[in-house]
């Protein structure tokens, strides 16, 4: 078959998955080597699809042959879908390619298992190698590991790639047996337990290596330090579908919330079910959740970046449910209106935090800008935050709300008029957020000498 | 607080005659010569000299040609010309001793890439925030100031288009360029960026492709890396970079192959991807085929 047949099969098997990002590196570049491929910390987005997705990796399975029969996986055992499969090299080439013509970041490489899960893993392993050992290739790598592979490939794929991930597929241990009964739920999270204690091994090397001074004998050949075997510096993430079974959004934050605090996972993403071709008779028959998935995916910053608790989020009397018609902050103060309104002026940080419409940036402002002086009205109109959204919860020097507005039974409806009227946007995972350029804490430099 | 000029040391005398004009044009090497006006601003504020009283000019890049539009209203023009100073000319100044003017990293950062935006008064806005901070250290904390938010604007859109560069620059073989020393034909793109971000954006592609020799043409300027360093050369035009090539099929198929019909959100695409980036990416010559199709597709995954 023609790599360009391949490669449209091949791809397309791997769509379905969502995990896009190529950050969490810091600072690699091709700088005194042979290869190529640099990786600057935040990840860039080369291109985005119709879906409105990212894409910064060359997202593709080395093989969509699969001898496992998942229900909700379209290369399943028992699909009809056309297979193919790539060579290690093929896949080392068509990464090259794209990377040179600068429309990826890197490679995501996933697979089918075939033979048996070691034989995938190894196969998997080795294009990692190849682009890392052969080529010198110094851009992002991620690799989507096979659960009941070997520890030992598993420890290997970690020295290659920046990241790994297993996923979680469902919820659920029910989920999961009723959708792949191939999959063993404790098996998957025994990995991504090996997996955290292998970053975390790394990472103690790295530091206590930092931490040891090396001492020379006079004379001696200046000693250089040996670097610390690096293992997946990008993390481990996860992903789990959405709407496949009948798990509730609380059921779903709490698994995430248990693999945030459990395996330390960087990230986990939320995949909204998706129709697929040729599917599975017991899957649900309807459009992809999309909106349940963005009220997922903004419920889980609150539980990263916004001291939410996963208990919290879902509120008491929805069944379980977030609330599709506002974003799961707005929808927690309306429901706990007797926080507010919030004093800009005095609350501590985390009370900002819990302010809708006021993000991580905008708080960092406030909290700056209060120190010199008292924060007014004109202020929150400097920060282009959805003001409408904000106002009805706090409270500055020359502004105060009023008590029956905030208690209104009307509040909940007003504000989505207001927020109807004025654009509210949603941002990207893969943006880069703007630095506020101003912070207490870094060094002050003389407008004159170097800047 | 009132500025007053010093009038007593000979420093200042010195000084002093120079600007006894009603302005001072200061003229910058290009058109994001953040180094330039860093150095004019050291010595403008020394002196103390207000900023309605600066006007900032800036050379088209590459060229000693005056930008047209910078120059004020003809009849102006005659009187300026005599009174124009480079940053160096205004180094040569004797200043009267001043207390350093102390700023954050950031704060430095991000006035740099403030001054790579298209906007005519860039280097004037710059300027008048850190007369306003000399007189009001203050202000340095003010996040919300603003002049700051303002110079914070600029830098953001700056900003996002040095990462839009990065992100969208499509590099295509050159046929015929492989060298006896090098093998591999050189990378070249074409690219429309819509500030002055070429400079700033070049050192990323500098790290990430040491090993391969590229360039990037742009309207304003081009820039060549040669293995051993980069050079800066006049702009080009679109036809100057090559075309498509046979290994760009891929890499359409893989756009098209990777699109999800049943999850279209074309709002979402277009916000991360605005449509002035479309004539110079190949893949989105597939969009409208592709949003047309999705439909019809999703469909057919839902009867089966
Ligand atoms: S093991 Fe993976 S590829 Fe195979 S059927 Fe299950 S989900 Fe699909």
């Amino acid at each position: 078959m023609e790599i360009i047949a391949k490669l449209s099969i091949l791809a397309d098997a791997a769509k379905y998955d969502a995990s896009c990002a190529s950050s969490g590196v810091k600072g690699r570049n091709s700088l005194g080597g042979k290869g190529m491929g640099s990786s600057e910390g935040m990840g860039i987005c080369h291109s985005y699809a119709p879906d409105g997705r990212c894409i910064s990796l060359l997202k593709i399975l080395l093989t969509n042959f699969c001898i496992y029969d998942c229900r909700y996986c379209i290369n399943r055992k028992s699909s009809n879908v056309q297979r193919a499969r790539f060579t290690a090299a093929e896949v080392v080439e068509l990464t090259l390619d794209f990377y040179r013509r600068n429309c990826i970041e890197g490679l995501f490489l996933s697979s089918g298992i075939i033979q048996s899960s070691d034989y995938t893993m190894e196969q998997m392993v080795e294009v990692a190698r190849s682009l890392r050992e052969d080529h010198d290739f110094r851009g992002y790598i991620h690799l989507k590991t096979i659960p009941d592979a070997a520890p030992e490939l598993l420890a290997l794929a970690g020295r290659y790639a920046d990241r790994l991930s297993i996923n979680i597929e469902l919820p659920t241990q029910q989920g999961l047996q009723q959708l792949a009964p191939e999959k063993d739920a404790n098996q998957i999270q025994t990995a991504m337990g090996d997996v955290a204690r292998f970053i975390q091994i790394a990472k103690d090397e790295g530091r206590s290596q930092a931490a040891r001074s090396i001492v020379s004998l006079p004379g001696a050949q200046r000693v250089r330090r040996a670097k610390a075997p690096r293992y997946a510096p990008g993390g481990q993430s996860t992903q789990m579908i959405v709407g496949a079974d009948d798990s509730s959004d609380a059921a779903i934050l709490q698994t995430s919330s248990g693999l945030y605090g459990g395996h330390q996972l960087r990230r986990v993403y939320y995949s909204a079910f998706s129709p697929i071709p040729d599917a599975s008779a017991d899957l649900p028959l309807q459009a992809p959740p999309l909106l349940r998935e963005h009220r997922l995916y903004q419920a889980d910053w609150l539980m990263r970046f916004y001291g939410f608790a996963h208990q919290e989020i879902v509120l008491p009397g929805s069944a379980g449910m977030l609330d599709l018609e506002v974003d799961p902050k707005l929808a927690w103060a309306l429901a706990n209106r007797q926080h507010f309104p919030v004093n800009l002026n005095l609350a501590p940080k985390e009370w900002l935090l819990r302010v809708p419409g006021l993000g991580v940036r905008s708080v960092q402002r406030l909290l700056l800008a209060r120190r010199g002086r008292s924060l007014r009205l004109a202020d929150l109109q400097q920060l282009r935050t959805a003001t409408a959204k904000v106002l009805a919860f706090v409270e500055l020097t020359d502004y105060h709300p009023r008590r029956a507005d905030l208690e209104s039974p009307m509040l909940r409806q007003q504000l989505l008029q207001r927020m109807n009227n004025g654009v509210v946007q949603q941002k990207h995972s893969g943006m880069r957020l703007p630095d506020t350029g101003l912070s207490a804490k870094t060094a002050q430099l003389s407008l004159f000498d170097g800047w | 607080m009132a500025m007053k000029k010093e009038t007593s040391s000979d420093a200042s005398n010195a000084a002093s005659s120079v600007l006894s004009s009603e302005f001072l044009v200061i003229e910058l090497e290009q058109p994001d010569d953040f180094d330039g006006f860093r150095q004019a601003a050291k010595v403008l504020l020394a002196l103390r000299v207000e900023p309605h009283a600066v006007r900032w000019r800036f050379c088209q890049p590459l060229t000693k040609q005056m930008q047209a539009q910078d120059l004020f209203a003809a009849d102006e023009a005659g009187s300026v010309v005599g009174r124009a100073l480079t940053p160096d000319a205004l180094e040569q100044l004797p200043l009267p001793p001043a207390q350093p003017l102390r700023l954050g990293k950031s704060q430095l950062s991000t006035m740099r890439l403030a001054c790579c935006h298209i906007l005519e008064g860039r280097f004037a806005l710059c300027y008048r925030w850190l007369y306003r901070l000399q007189a009001d250290p203050r202000l340095r904390l003010d996040a919300l100031d603003s002049d700051w938010r303002e110079i914070e604007r600029l830098a953001k859109a700056a900003g996002r288009e040095i990462h839009k560069m990065h992100a969208f620059v499509r590099f295509r073989p050159v046929p015929g360029t492989e060298t006896p020393a090098d093998a591999q034909p050189m990378q070249m793109a074409w690219f429309e960026p819509e500030h002055h971000v070429l400079r700033a954006a070049s050192g990323f592609f500098r790290r990430r492709f040491p090993n391969m020799r590229w360039a990037i043409l742009t309207p304003q300027c081009s820039v060549y890396w040669d293995l051993e360093q980069l050079l800066m050369a006049p702009g080009s035009t679109a036809d100057q970079a090559p075309g498509p090539d046979a290994g760009e099929q891929l890499w359409l198929t893989y756009y098209r192959s990777t699109f999800n019909p049943a999850r279209l959100k074309e709002q979402a695409m277009q916000r991360e991807m605005p449509r002035k980036y479309w004539k110079n990416l190949p893949e989105a010559q597939l969009i409208s085929e592709l949003v047309a199709g999705a439909r019809g597709r999703t469909q057919r995954m839902l009867q089966i």
